[in-house]
């Protein structure tokens, strides 16, 4: 079978910004992919060209095994993007909007009339359903428009940044419902910020950085790449950190780092068992730790092992100073 | 959340086949409907100002413009109907602005249906927006003594007329509403040409008594045309001259703007 996505050197220009520069995508069928990468890095840009919703400046790719560009329409009737910023109308309830979407997907009124009922159950939303989506929380109109984006079940839904500004709770329950989508045999292709979730939902993701892929592979794979998991150490008394630095880089290795708050300094184990070899050593310096704890990395740690710089904010704006937090 | 329910609604659809170009317009319309159900203020905002207008000029000047209040209604209100009809134009550009900003237009360029449809099924909505705003306005008149000579028929004849030139500038604001940054753009950059174009017209005072270079810009301006348009189908009198005029204003600035409003939408963004 073609795979769900085939991208080859994709490239987007928006001025004097290359949004996406050389990008090379490979989805497999059934999969939840993740594309993971900070701000500015050209995860939307990448969206929305393989969801029809942007020229290609540069590269070709096949959604489902038809070109985005020249069977634009086939990918269209395939293919559901619910974007980064719901795309919801906040003057209508939320019963009206997917009774909207049924519609202009093709269902009869009555249809589209079952089918909204439905969606509302599932998706938890039947007691607001005859509310103004205004007066909805963030979480549930991240539902609303995913199940926006369900009315007629794709064979490839894009999600981009699906949680991002949601409470742990409204997360979970996004989590769950990628799941079911998965579980169903569809393909989900997600961005994110945060390589927990990338994790714990997808089978495979990619790293993006300024626009290209800068590491690819299944989760685990890639952690282990970066080093595994990270120790993470507060000491007592701050004058202590070189020290404490010191012995951490002769027993993790070179992947030490001071945090920002004086007291903290995190390191990539790069096997899980010189752990307690490390803290007994700190013990033995007469580093005094007021606490410690083992991690995933975060992005910023798998981004500074890959390129030996931190995730900062990649966006530009055209005349090149980085984009002010949104 | 019921993750059983949650499998159960994902493994149950199939494709319909996608909506005809008049369903999905008409579903488009619907949802205009549906705005100005819940967002009535759309239509009162924009439209009290002429309301107000009516009864400032009547009680203030109306004696002093036509001998009596009463006579001034009758020469005003057919005027008053053009103006917070074409002030109202505005909430289309306004519409799809937000629309862009927010997303939708991106949830429907996704969907498979013909694309003007959305442009299309705004102007369906705009129908009903610009008959309530000339209802309300027709209502208030006959609040104050207007009682149009032609009685219904020619009220009705006067606000096809002005739906026509009002649908042909829904585009002008749709192509501004595509182009400018936020809704607050489209609203200034609109009024700074419809103030001028309704006030320097017909509508509030006979030209007869201003300087000649103003008079001569008042003749050409198709509200001027329009308001003698809408006073002879409702007084009696018609020019038909100035219905030729204001069908060809219309079409030409529709030939002009649609089809730009139409590539403006295809084009990406
Ligand atoms: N329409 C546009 N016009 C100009 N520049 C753009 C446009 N869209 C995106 N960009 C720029 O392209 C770059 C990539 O943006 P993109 O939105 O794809 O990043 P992202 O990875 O989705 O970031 P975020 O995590 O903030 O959503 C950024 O520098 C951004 O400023
Ligand atoms: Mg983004």
């Amino acid at each position: 079978m073609t795979p769900a996505i085939e991208a080859r050197s994709l490239v987007k220009v928006f001025g004097a910004t290359r949004a996406v520069d050389g990008l090379d995508l490979h989805v497999p069928r059934g999969s939840v992919y993740g594309l993971l990468g900070p701000n500015g890095a050209g995860k939307t840009t990448t969206i929305r060209m393989l969801a029809t919703l942007l020229n290609l400046d540069g590269g070709s790719a096949r959604v489902l095994g038809h070109d985005v560009v020249r069977e634009a329409a086939a990918v269209r009737s395939r293919v559901s993007l619910t974007g980064q910023f719901a795309s919801i109308d906040e003057d209508l309830t939320g019963r009206e909007n997917l009774v909207l979407v049924a519609r202009l997907l093709g269902l009869g009124w009555r249809g589209a009339r079952e089918r909204t009922d439905e969606l509302l159950a599932a998706f938890d939303l039947s007691e607001a359903a005859g509310r103004r989506v205004r007066t909805f929380s963030g979480g549930m109109k991240r539902r609303m428009d995913i199940a926006a984006s369900l009315v007629v079940t794709p064979e490839l839904l894009f999600l981009d940044e699906p949680t991002t500004g949601l409470d742990p709770r409204s997360r979970s329950q996004v989590w769950d419902i990628v799941r079911a989508i998965a579980a169903q045999g569809a393909t989900v292709l997600l961005t994110t910020q945060y390589l927990d979730e990338a994790d714990r939902l997808a089978d495979r993701l990619a790293v993006i950085d300024h626009g290209r892929v800068i590491a690819e592979g299944r989760s685990r794979e890639l952690k282990r790449s970066v080093g595994g998991s990270t120790l993470h150490i507060r000491i007592q008394d701050p004058e202590e950190r070189p020290r404490a630095e010191a012995v951490l880089r002769r027993v993790l290795g070179p992947e030490v780092q001071n945090g920002a708050d004086e007291d903290h300094l995190s390191a990539i184990v790069p096997d899980d068992a010189r752990v307690a070899a490390a803290l007994s050593e700190l013990a033995g310096a007469g580093v005094r730790l007021a606490e410690f704890s083992m991690g995933q990395p975060t992005l910023d740690e798998v981004f500074f092992a890959l390129t030996g710089r931190p995730a900062e904010d990649q966006s530009r704006t055209p005349d090149g100073e980085a984009e002010e937090e949104k | 959340m019921e993750s059983e329910s949650l499998k159960g609604v994902l493994a149950t659809t199939t494709r319909p086949p996608a909506p005809s170009r008049l369903s999905a317009s008409l579903t488009m319309g619907w949802r205009a409907m549906l705005k100005i159900k819940h967002v009535p203020f759309q239509l009162f905002d924009v439209t009290v100002f002429p309301l107000m207008m009516t009864l400032l000029f009547t009680f203030l000047f109306g004696g002093a413009l036509a001998g009596s209040t009463r006579e001034y209604v009758q020469f005003l209100i057919p005027g008053i109907l053009v103006q917070a009809i074409l002030l109202i134009t505005v909430y289309t550009g306004i519409g799809i602005n937000t629309d862009i900003k927010k997303g939708l237009f991106d949830r429907f360029r996704s969907l498979p249906i013909w694309q003007p449809a959305p442009l299309v099924g705004a102007l369906l909505g705009d129908v009903a927006r610009y008959s309530i705003a000339g209802l309300m306005v027709v209502g208030l008149g006959f609040f104050l003594g207007f009682r149009p000579g032609a009685g219904v028929g020619g009220v009705l004849l006067a606000l096809v007329l002005v739906l026509i030139l009002a649908f042909a500038l829904s585009w002008v604001w749709m192509v501004v509403g595509m182009m400018v940054e936020n809704p607050e753009s489209v609203m200034t950059s609109s009024f700074l040409v419809l103030f001028p174009l309704t006030f320097v017209s017909n509508i509030f005072v006979d030209p007869a008594t201003m300087p000649a270079w103003l008079q001569s810009v008042v003749a050409v301006n198709p509200v001027t045309h329009l308001t003698s348009a809408s006073r002879g189908f409702m007084h009696g009198g018609l020019q038909w001259v100035d219905v030729g005029l204001v069908l060809l204003a219309s079409a030409l600035i529709t030939a002009v703007f649609a089809p730009l409003a139409l590539r403006m939408y295809r084009r990406e963004r």
